[in-house]
């Protein structure tokens, strides 16, 4: 069996974590409060993906990524000049909403039909990659979605390593309850994999690898289509961030058994 | 009438998980609330002995057994969901955001025409409706919510319900699951064993190390292997689960010293877990929110820092000590020693 995979990963944008958030109801229901004006980032987990992505592609010659966003394009874009920097892929881009209070099946289906009609990809070698969460609605299930939409039924989640075989074949660690790993064997692609951290960490830019994607993001941005996520009943009643100013005890200048005391005490109670 | 059916798994051991009874209390709660019908349906090798001990919550029980769906994996758990859902004709799917279910139940969604929403914190009646609640952007804001289209189907998080308990024998009606060719095997499971392992969902304390550990100290050097043998006191004392954060674990992509027991599963925050436990002890933590976000479930909360002026000083835990968590929690562990 061929080792060449046409590894798709999607993700998208999400809040710079760093920031404060709030929830608003607008006419067209909740989101969060200034979100066009809110720094964004690629969301962590679709970045570990990617970057995983990445470097299986590097290491089977003939292999290709594509990165499927279901975002606002003028924020990809603005997201995309750091992203671009970091590992080489193509861009698919659906232009709509990335919040996470849309409903996770009608994201799923745009990206499906955004991977549909990518030209010239292989369903025999495909790898869809993505987070096995989001940093925005966290559902944890829009990969297994889009994998169920394209017809993929070797699906795996919370996945932390892959190693491939010299015959093909996947082999794959998922997180598990408890702090472990199972370990499965796929005889090959089509598979789905949504990426918990991965083992990679996050490379660094390469204003060359940029310049060459910035060439197709650009175009791929301007040709983006609308995706469409009004299709649902999802109905929110409330949406609060909850109270959680605690009164904070400060305690300093005290000798440290005192306070070791303290915390023994405590652990007990 | 609605129909409400509490899907579940069993564990290797042909048991019920807690966080399944727990998804079991709640799903009843729905169904008493609705007026509708109640079914259970269970999947695994074996499962009459998992159903017998929840036997008495006055369902319809279907099964889907086998040593095919033994072991997790989403084409057999898929299939096997798909089969028990269609002979319930259930309008609404309640099962626990296990990682088995995580895994396998958003495809049903597709496969039934349905819809999902995992890892609810909660699902009640108001005003003749299902309305559920979940966390949004890493537990930084809850939201309540309800929807029209049917099947609907949802996981709950552990921790929301109490456990159900009652036993009772029922009969199981046996239900046959197409499965389609199967490409994927399950070879293994990598668990260390009880002491090595640190990660403890049902400890009591949650202690978190932060980077501060493996940061040059007064002496101007670093003592990682002093920090991991005082943490692992600490653990190995208390039975404490250990977590960290996110910029301690990175640090080994930097190039930097690390504590070695430490794995991307160990981190709390923005991009790790959110685990429960009643208490938690931060040490050597910023306390800024990507971190705070991973504390949401944490009752009680107390932190090491010598900068009193650090986050978790901005409301965020209950008791920040102001001192060196090297020297406190030496300190604690003579004391745990007795």
């Amino acid at each position: 069996m061929s080792n060449e995979f046409h590894i798709v990963v999607c993700g998208s944008i999400v809040p710079d974590p760093l920031q404060k958030l709030e929830p608003v109801q607008g006419p067209g229901g909740y989101a969060l409060k200034n979100e066009m004006m809110l720094p964004a980032v690629l969301d962590p987990w679709a970045g570990h993906a990617l970057y995983e992505a990445a470097n299986l592609a590097k290491s089977h010659p003939g292999s290709k990524v594509w990165l499927v966003c279901l975002g606002p394009k003028a924020k990809l874009q603005q997201v995309m000049m750091n992203v671009a920097q970091k590992v080489p892929f193509e861009i698919v881009v659906a232009d709509g909403n990335a919040s996470g209070f849309t409903d996770a099946f009608e994201t799923a289906s745009v990206l499906s039909r955004s991977i549909e009609a990518i030209p010239g990809l292989d369903r025999d070698r495909l790898l869809l990659f993505g987070g096995w969460q989001s940093a925005s609605r966290g559902s944890g299930a829009v990969m297994q979605m889009v994998g169920e939409m394209l017809g993929v039924t070797e699906q795996f989640q919370g996945v932390d390593k892959l190693t491939v075989g010299d015959d093909g074949s996947l082999e794959i660690m998922e997180r598990i309850e408890g702090g472990c790993y199972q370990t499965s064997v796929v005889d090959g692609a089509p598979a789905v994999l949504g990426w918990a951290t991965g083992e990679l960490p996050e490379p660094p830019n390469n204003p060359q690898v940029g310049m060459q994607n910035m060439q197709k993001i650009m175009p791929a941005l301007a040709q983006a289509k609308p995706g469409d996520v009004s299709g649902s009943s999802l109905s929110f009643e409330a949406v609060q961030v909850p109270a959680q100013r605690r009164e904070t005890r400060i305690v300093k200048d005290t000798p440290v058994d005192e306070i070791a005391r303290e915390i023994v005490d405590w652990l007990s109670a | 009438m609605s129909k409400i059916l509490f899907l579940a798994h069993t564990e290797a051991d042909g048991s019920l998980h807690k966080a399944a009874r727990e998804a079991l209390t709640g799903a009843k709660a729905l169904a008493e609330g609705l007026g509708g019908e109640f079914a259970v349906g269970i999947i695994g090798a074996d499962v009459q002995a998992a159903a017998d001990s929840i036997g008495g919550c006055n369902g319809a029980f279907f099964g889907v057994s086998g040593e095919e769906f033994a072991a997790p994996r989403y084409a057999s758990d898929l299939a096997a969901a798909e089969a028990i859902a269609k002979a319930a004709g259930a309008d609404i799917i309640v099962a626990p955001a296990s990682y088995r279910f995580s895994r396998a139940l958003p495809g049903l969604a597709v496969r039934l025409q349905g819809r999902v929403d995992t890892h609810l914190s909660g699902i009640e009646v108001r005003d003749g409706k299902p309305v559920a609640s979940r966390w949004y952007y890493r537990q930084r804001m809850e939201g309540s919510f309800t929807r029209e289209e049917r099947p609907w189907i949802v996981t709950l998080d552990p921790g929301c319900f109490a456990p159900f308990e009652g036993e009772a024998s029922v009969e199981v009606q046996a239900v046959d699951a197409a499965l389609p060719a199967m490409r994927t095997k399950v070879v293994g499971i990598q668990a260390p064993s009880e002491d090595e392992q640190t990660i403890r969902p049902d400890a009591s304390v949650l202690f978190v190390a932060g980077a501060g550990w493996t940061k040059k100290q007064g002496d101007g050097a670093t003592h990682v292997d002093v920090a991991e043998q005082v943490i692992l006191g600490f653990l190995g004392r208390t039975k404490a689960s250990l977590g960290s954060s996110k910029s301690l674990v990175d640090l080994s992509g930097e190039g930097q010293d690390v504590i070695s027991f430490l794995t991307h599963m160990h981190q709390v925050g923005q991009t790790g877990a959110t685990p429960r436990h009643p208490k938690g002890l931060a040490t050597c933590c910023h306390g800024e929110e990507p971190h705070v976000v991973g504390w949401r479930f944490i009752n009680e909360r107390r932190a090491i820092n010598t900068d009193a002026s650090c986050g978790w000083a901005q409301g965020k835990c209950d008791v920040l000590y102001v001192a060196d968590a090297f020297e406190v929690m030496q300190a604690v562990n003579e004391l745990l020693n007795g």
